[in-house]
């Protein structure tokens, strides 16, 4: 039995093509993907992403815990802060991504993977021990719908007295968006201006439907996992269960900057060693030279020897090409080095790239 | 249910391909039915010319932004002719599955084949059962 969001029936009834995703039955496509694309980075999109999941913690030593779970030093953080961070195995493997919301010295929130929601809060509570904090996991109590686009502060704007230039990116400000009291941060997964919106289930309907009427006349439109996917691609962010998991570390990842050394947390001691010695595999972006789309799992080559494997790719509406990206050994990690990507009995070219293929340019 | 487009002169498979068979030849494609389910096709694998497919043979592929899927032959038979155009432009396949979104050309085709697929009323049942 798949579970549902507030807004399953709301999906269905605008005709959204409907997929399992991590356990929950989730919109892939309303109309076309493509121009889901397209509009959230041209206007705006509204995702309903509420299959997050969301786990409080309070107390007086909540900063001390989640200083011990996640590899990133979150000591600097100002109230009001998000801070990308990853939660490492004592392998220094990846269980997972989260985004870390300070409230306050006593108060956070961590926002999580859909799929690695129930793993990681058993992994926190195991790791609870004598914290003096009360770890909640909270997930299915909250809606959460991403507003992303150029458009997307125009459109949220209308529904709040709230001066929305004060919420900077990486931020959060606890706002009534029509009268309804949720948390609003300025962050995302598609590289565009946006939101993040976090409420309560009842005000479910409410808040979706009351934003897409504010925000039709500025071209916003709902949008599938499928368009999530191929923006977060192009911005080279990673996708838990396909870019990272429990084989694979941050050095090897992009998560090298969410490691700091300064401070002990669960693999710390492995990922001391990656740091000084230097990791065997590293993720790469590639641009598909010859024709072909490269899919998670396709082998990759290089002078006829298999060198790694892809690990999310897809074409790129925004830069027109086939993108992807993929671990291979470190010293095949060369941007601008020829690789070849073996799609069914053909082997492709490809070109070793920097990531992100995409960055907005500021306006 | 929405309201696709299904050619009576042609005859399908379960796995929604369709054929036009004339004599020993054939034209195949994929039904209206797939291109929406497949949604914007973006890349197209054509089989080589020359190549011998089996009746409900893999024949080609078809991929969209998130999907890949395998087109298997309504029918046996000799690959003559492939749609070139589908190269450049697979969103063919999308707007005009049945004509400029055709895919490959057969020769050497066995007509008795035609009793393993369906005709345009069978189909039309046939994918009525699977939307709901």
């Amino acid at each position: 039995m798949l579970l549902k969001t507030p807004l399953n029936e709301v999906h269905k009834k605008l005709g959204a093509r409907m997929v399992d995703f991590g356990g929950w039955e989730m919109p892939v496509v309303y109309t076309n993907q493509i121009e889901e694309h397209h509009a959230v980075r041209k206007f705006a999109g509204i995702f309903d992403v509420s299959h997050m999941g969301e786990i409080m913690f309070t107390g007086k030593d909540a900063f001390n815990l989640i200083q011990k779970l996640v590899s990133r030093d979150i000591s600097a953080m100002d109230n009001g802060k998000v801070m990308l961070c990853v939660l490492c195995n004592e392998q220094g493997g990846i269980i997972d991504d989260l985004t870390v919301y300070k409230f306050n010295e006593e108060k956070y929130m961590l926002v999580v993977n859909a799929g690695t929601q129930e793993n990681d809060y058993q992994w926190m509570i195991q790791h609870k021990q004598n914290f003096d904090v009360e770890v909640k996991n909270v997930s299915f109590e909250i809606t959460k719908l991403d507003l992303q686009g150029p458009n997307a502060q125009k459109i949220l704007q209308k529904l709040t007295k709230e001066d929305l230039n004060e919420i900077k990116r990486y931020r959060f400000k606890e706002i009534l968006i029509d009268n309804v009291e949720m948390i609003v941060s300025r962050s995302g997964y598609t590289g565009e201006d946006g939101f993040e919106l976090y409420f309560l289930n009842q005000y479910a309907e409410q808040i979706w439907n009351k934003i897409m009427e504010i925000g039709k006349n500025d071209g916003l439109i709902p949008c599938g996992l499928g368009s999530r996917d191929t923006l977060r691609t192009e911005c080279g962010m990673m996708l838990y269960g396909h870019d990272i998991d429990t084989n694979m570390t941050p050095f090897e990842s992009v998560y090298g900057f969410a490691v700091s050394l300064n401070k002990n947390f669960i693999g710390k001691e492995v990922l001391e060693k990656q740091k000084n010695e230097g990791t065997k595999k590293k993720l790469v972006g590639f641009e598909m030279i010859d024709r072909g789309i490269a899919r998670q799992h396709y082998s990759i080559f290089k002078n006829g020897e298999k060198i790694g494997e892809v690990t999310s790719g897809t074409p790129s509406p925004t830069l027109n090409k086939n993108i992807g990206m993929g671990y291979v050994r470190t010293e095949d990690a060369i941007v601008d080095s020829t690789i070849e990507i073996q799609i069914r009995d053909n082997f492709a070219k490809a070109k070793i790239v920097s990531l992100p293929f995409y960055v907005r340019t500021k306006n | 249910m929405k309201n696709y487009n299904i050619q009576d002169a042609l005859f399908y498979t379960k796995e929604h391909e369709w054929v036009k068979i004339d004599g020993s030849h054939a034209t195949v494609g994929v039904s209206d039915y797939a291109q929406d389910l497949l949604t914007d096709v973006v890349f197209v694998e054509l089989p080589n010319v020359g190549k011998e497919v089996k009746q409900f043979g893999q024949a080609c592929v078809v991929e969209s932004v998130k999907s890949v899927s395998d087109v298997y032959s309504p029918v046996s038979g000799k690959v003559t002719e492939i749609n070139k155009d589908l190269e450049s432009a697979p969103e063919l396949i999308n707007n005009d599955p049945y004509g400029k979104g055709w895919i490959y050309k057969l020769e050497g085709v066995n007509e008795s084949e035609k009793s393993n697929l369906m005709d345009a009323t069978k189909y039309k049942e046939f994918i009525a059962g699977l939307a709901h």
